[in-house]
């Protein structure tokens, strides 16, 4: 162990199998990654050289200001001229950063993405004209007595993401997949310090928003007879790295258990200052549940903390968001709760939105359009009142309570219209 | 100026539209389940599938073929903020 970490601080390539070093860089000093995450000591790029019989191959690079390191670790365990190949998992600048240089350094060398990664490419070298191949699942390079497997792996955490399988070693390069942002030079899990929190903070906020790709994911990575696992970030997992994957497994189930199993949800969130959008949303739920067929739920954003709702958010199958109008918008309770929803998946959710204004009365529209925009469905216009609402005003939240429920149930009758209508 | 009828399977609408309306232009208005990402055909993500009437929409240009290919859109798939309505009857529904 000790001898590992030696060789990590120094410039030379950590060697991590027969045949496989690692060649990244360590970035202890950062502090926030890439805006939304925090890095309590720091994060690694990782990247790795293997050796076949007929040829050497990269796998990722390093962010661009890192480049040197990355090119003194490379050099010390190949020459620029026997790289046959320079694998990208996933194109994001923390790993595509040294690519420019490393191919005028080796132009050779052919450059492997997944077919998924084109047009993210042309985003990221401008003008540049690269000769890449695009692969995915099934397709292979053969350096000689060693072979690297693709297995496309989309959206985790891009839409490019790939995993590259070396099978002689049984090493998953995993690109972000299993990473975590934490830096120790020790450098593998069984040295480092403890990083368990990185890990799960790390699925939280990276993986978590697509947990359906990682179980599609996971279908392909764990028949892979493992032996170990070199993410992208963090420490390469060479004790018992089917536990990450276990892992995963976990993590990427329901957090909440949904006792209403076979049966929609509606989850009704409202903000009411004097009582108005509350007893809208009373009606709401309550024409809802009049509806039959859906368990509906009533809360009270400023009684809760936000994650938890997220929780409730992501098991639901609809959500309604009642918000007042304060000063031509809707109210900062609601916008903290519509702004944590990017961690889970809520497309294709159905959402609607109501809420009481004095004057203007913008949070309604504010909000749907919010809830579009996250990919929700918002099938019914919402309802809007002023001040008090009427007796009127209360029927059209249960009315729309109703609609969204028979939408839910797959109750809707077929209607035809004119497009002129929609307006 | 010439209709088309354009059906959301999934919501249960038909809506009579004006020839050159784009999908998009329609299904959010009425609730549909095709979700929309850039709207500006690249990011795939409002990939549609055409029931019925694909001879219906106008063809896909060079760009939204490209996109589609790349991500393996199978056959009869179209991007819903691309595709463009020519007459007739259509019936789409989420990919």
């Amino acid at each position: 162990m000790a001898q590992a970490a030696a060789a990590a601080i120094t410039d030379l390539g950590v060697a991590i199998a027969p045949s496989v070093h690692w060649i990244g860089a360590l970035d202890p000093g950062l502090r926030s990654f890439d805006i939304i995450l925090k890095t309590a000591n720091g994060t690694t790029y990782n990247s790795y050289v293997v050796r076949g019989s007929a040829g050497v191959a990269v796998i990722d690079t390093v962010k661009e200001n890192f480049s040197a390191t990355f090119f003194r670790r490379l050099e010390s365990v190949a020459r620029y001229d026997e790289i046959r190949a320079i694998v990208l998992n996933h194109l994001e600048p923390d790993h595509s950063g040294a690519l420019p240089e490393l191919l005028k350094r080796a132009p050779q060398a052919q450059l492997y993405i997944s077919s998924r990664a084109q047009p993210m490419l042309k985003g990221l070298l401008h003008g540049e004209q690269l000769n890449y191949m695009p692969v995915t699942t099934g397709d292979a390079v053969d350096l000689g007595d060693r072979t690297l497997h693709f297995l496309q792996t989309p959206y985790l955490h891009w839409p490019d993401t790939q995993c590259t399988f070396l099978e002689e070693e049984g090493i998953l390069f995993s690109g972000d997949v299993f990473g975590c942002h934490f830096c120790d030079a020790r450098l593998f899990n069984d040295a480092v310090g403890d990083f368990r929190f990185s890990f799960e903070y790390y699925y939280a906020h990276i993986m978590r928003p697509f947990r359906a790709h990682v179980l599609e994911a996971l279908e392909q990575i764990e028949p892979l007879p493992l032996k170990l696992i070199a993410p992208a970030h963090g420490p390469v997992l060479r004790d018992a790295p089917e536990r990450y994957v276990v892992r995963y497994r976990e993590l990427s189930a329901s957090k909440l258990k949904n006792e209403a199993a076979g049966e929609k949800t509606l989850v009704v969130f409202y903000v009411s200052a004097y009582g108005s959008t509350r007893a809208m949303a009373e009606a709401l739920a309550a024409g809802a549940e009049e509806a039959g067929g859906v368990r509906v739920s009533l809360y009270d954003i400023e009684g809760g903390e936000v994650s938890p709702f997220v929780d409730l958010i992501e098991e639901a199958d609809a959500l309604a968001i009642g918000s007042p109008t304060i000063n031509g918008d809707a109210v900062k309770p609601v916008w903290d709760l519509l702004s944590s929803l990017t961690a889970v998946n809520v497309r294709g959710k159905i959402g609607a939105a109501f809420g009481s204004y004095g004057w203007t009365g913008e949070a309604m529209q504010m909000v749907e359009d919010r809830l579009r925009g996250l990919k929700l469905r918002v099938p019914v216009r919402g309802v809007r009142a002023r001040l008090i609402p009427t007796v009127e005003e209360l029927a059209n939240c249960r009315v729309l309570g109703e609609q969204l429920a028979l939408h839910l149930t797959g109750r809707v009758e077929n209607r035809i219209i004119d497009m002129a209508e929609l307006a | 100026m010439p209709k088309a009828q354009v059906t959301f399977e999934d919501v249960g609408v038909t809506v009579t539209v004006p020839a050159g309306t784009r999908l998009i232009e329609v299904s959010e208005k009425v609730g549909a389940g095709i979700t929309y990402g850039c709207r500006e055909g690249e990011c795939c993500t409002c990939l549609t599938k055409v029931v019925s009437g694909h001879e219906n929409l106008a063809p896909p240009s060079v760009l939204e073929d490209q996109v589609l290919k790349d991500n393996f859109a199978p056959r009869h798939h179209r991007l819903a903020c691309q595709a463009q309505v020519l007459g007739g009857e259509i019936v789409v529904k989420p990919a």
